[in-house]
């Protein structure tokens, strides 16, 4: 093992707040990171089954339609054309194949919108790994394709009946999995949120977002972009498109929450636009939906990826210092930004990244040059979509 | 006396072989019925109470616990009102307060280990709180003579339990198994976890986690632990009884005659 470890915190954000049972497992898991990212044998299988399999690099595509609305040229990095449509099967590819490195051969995984559900199935099918996914009750029923492909993945997919039934008690159900079955089970958590060194891990794994687009949008432009704008639910696309960016002094960086049904409602998923104050959830300190007690909010949001109280916390560090935005947009203007993106494009984004969107086509900026992140294709949303805007 | 004194009395008193710890969710029903239960509790044998303050996310705990906690926080518990409990009960035996952190960092360490103090709350337990983060909790806690228990689990490394087994105050939250709270038929473990971490520690070891009936507590003194932590069972107890404390002071009686 390395004598220096992974970073456990961003400011005063992180840590590791978890019981007893599971922290002999986190610092096998920073041992195991640390050796395998610098293991050239290790990173040359993942870059193998990114490019071969998940099919990375990503394209950088110029919206032309979206930059006539906006007035400002837009880009956008398509994570939507990664295997099985998001940016987060970058994590699973890359925890699953640590999993096996570990001698772990026991995945448990928690999804909000399926996404990373499905991404976690899908590395464990080709891993040949056991996979158990807890999803929410009400993400179940509004996210149903995903969970008949993870099914179909070979994943027991199981049912969250507390709370709200979404994301935060998914992620509950799934770290009391792993205090439980620690030794034979890796927790592939799904966001750069949790105790370290998850964050850390997370944000190693989604870089290649941004890495990738910055060298991409040099090549095309011939300079950096003025913003980098991502969604952010508990924040890997978001930090994996902002890392690379984060030395260039003159880039924005833009974080969009989910405003739900209005900040003013106390009906959202914004922790870090809302100024939430510093908490623990799910083994970190960061920015968080509470009440004065301690006790954690609900949050809301048509996207279940955006429906969590909390964020991660290198986000909560990056708006303290300053470095990084962090703003909130709507139910109603993220199904309007959805709708619209597939007429002008071509492209159904996912309702995660359709906030971003709407942000970048209606918020007044002086910017010239943006870059998005366009997080996840929108076939899972399609039936809640539809309903909602009374179309179906 | 000050907590850790009070602590260390309840542990050689009684006459028991071990210590009886039952747990109670602090507003469940709701503040009133919360309190009988903990009285039912003493009347039963109880040497000393592990007082939990629910939380909505409680993530060392199993369905039990957490559906305790959950219905406490509906029926309008707070953290001064089951301090308020916890003032009550700490009059007849020493009580020890299991709190998760948020609820401990939104009250401000510093003011909620006043109100621990006020309350005359012998010691605190925090399950996500393990010794890298407890410093500051730790601190606060020294300087008000409240005793910070720290857990230790099978999956404890030897490092790990030497250290744990130094900065403990109290006596020694020992794991029986990994996993979260709730009933568990198998007591074959406990002496090899009970010897294992008993050579890390100068303080009591009390054994909990899955412990749910007399014959599991009587073969945890049989395997050498100092004091037995009965949660799931018991508040399991009051959720299925019309009549709570009076099922719960049952019970109690059972375990603790289970120890002498
Ligand atoms: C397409 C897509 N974008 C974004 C998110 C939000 O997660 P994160 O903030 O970790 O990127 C999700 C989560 O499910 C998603 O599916």
């Amino acid at each position: 093992m390395t004598t220096t470890g992974l970073q456990h915190r961003f400011g005063q954000y992180g840590g590791q707040y978890v019981p007893e049972t599971l922290m002999p497992a986190l610092a096998e898991l920073e041992a195991a990171w640390i050796s395998a990212r610098n293991d050239e044998l290790f990173q040359a299988e993942l870059g193998r089954l990114l490019r071969d399999y998940a099919g990375r690099p990503t394209p950088l595509y110029h919206a032309e339609r979206l930059s006539a609305v906006a007035g400002r040229k837009i880009y956008l990095k398509r994570e939507d054309l990664v295997h099985t449509g998001a940016h987060k099967i970058n994590n699973a590819l890359g925890q699953a194949l640590l999993a096996v490195r570990m001698g772990k051969r026991r995945i448990i995984a928690e999804t909000g919108a399926g996404q990373h559900g499905v991404a976690s199935a899908t590395a464990c099918a080709l891993l040949d790994l056991e996979c158990v996914v807890y999803m929410g009750a009400e993400d179940i029923r509004r996210q149903k394709p995903n969970v008949q492909r993870m099914e179909l993945l070979g994943a027991t997919v199981v049912p969250v009946e507390a709370g709200a039934k979404t994301l935060k008690e998914a992620v509950s159900e799934a770290i009391r999995d792993w205090v439980t079955n620690v030794e034979d089970s890796h927790y592939i958590i799904g966001s750069a949120v949790g105790p370290a060194p998850y964050p850390v891990i997370v944000r190693d794994l989604q870089r290649c977002i941004g890495d990738e687009a910055r060298a991409q949008i040099l090549e095309r432009e011939g300079r950096l972009p003025e913003r980098v704008i991502a969604c952010v639910g508990g924040g890997s696309n978001a930090i994996g498109a902002f890392t690379a960016f984060v030395g260039d002094e003159g880039v924005q960086l833009v974080g969009v929450e989910a405003a739900g049904e209005g900040i003013d409602s106390g009906r959202h998923g914004a922790p870090l636009a809302a100024g939430g104050r510093p908490g623990v959830l799910h083994g970190s300190l960061s920015a968080l939906l509470q009440t004065d007690e301690g006790q954690i909010a609900e949050a809301h949001s048509v996207s279940a990826g955006l429906d969590y109280p909390g964020s991660g916390p290198e986000h909560a560090f990056l708006r303290d210092s300053g470095r990084a935005t962090y703003v909130a947009v709507t139910d109603g203007d993220a199904l309007a930004a959805f709708a619209r993106t597939a007429e002008l494009e071509g492209i159904i984004p996912a309702l995660e990244p359709a906030h971003a969107i709407h942000y970048v086509l209606n918020e007044p900026s002086d910017s010239q040059l943006d870059l998005i992140c366009l997080s996840g294709r929108g076939d899972k949303d399609l039936a809640e979509v539809l309903s909602l805007l009374g179309r179906s | 006396m000050n907590g850790l004194e009070r602590i260390a009395e309840a542990f050689s008193a009684g006459g028991k072989r071990a210590a009886l710890m039952p747990y109670l969710m602090g507003g469940y029903p709701d503040l009133a019925g919360s309190l009988a239960i903990g009285n039912a509790y003493v009347d039963g044998g109880a040497d000393l109470i592990e007082l939990g303050v629910p939380f909505s996310d409680p993530l060392a705990d199993g369905p039990v616990i957490q559906g305790a906690g959950s219905a406490a926080l509906a029926a309008g518990a707070t953290l001064k009102g089951v301090l308020g409990v916890a003032g009550e009960l700490a009059a007849r035996v020493p009580v020890v307060v299991m709190c998760y952190s948020n609820v401990i960092l939104a009250r401000g360490i510093d003011a909620f280990v006043d109100d621990l103090d006020s309350a005359c709350v012998s010691g605190l337990i925090v399950p996500d709180l393990p010794i890298e983060e407890a410093p500051a909790t730790l601190a606060a806690c020294e300087a008000r003579g409240v005793a910070l228990v720290s857990l230790a689990a099978p999956t404890s490394t030897d490092e790990r339990l030497a250290e744990i087994g130094k900065l403990t105050r109290g006596f020694l939250y020992t794991v029986a198994v990994a996993g979260t709270t709730g009933e568990r038929g198998d007591e074959s473990g406990y002496a090899a976890v009970i010897e294992r971490v008993r050579s890390h520690t100068a303080v009591p070891v009390a054994l909990g986690f899955g412990i749910s009936t007399p014959e599991q507590a009587s073969a945890a003194a049989d395997a050498g632990a100092d004091g037995v932590i009965v949660g799931s069972r018991l508040v399991r107890e009051a959720i299925e009884h019309d009549e709570p404390a009076e099922a719960c002071r049952v019970l109690v009686e059972r375990f603790a005659e289970a120890l002498r």
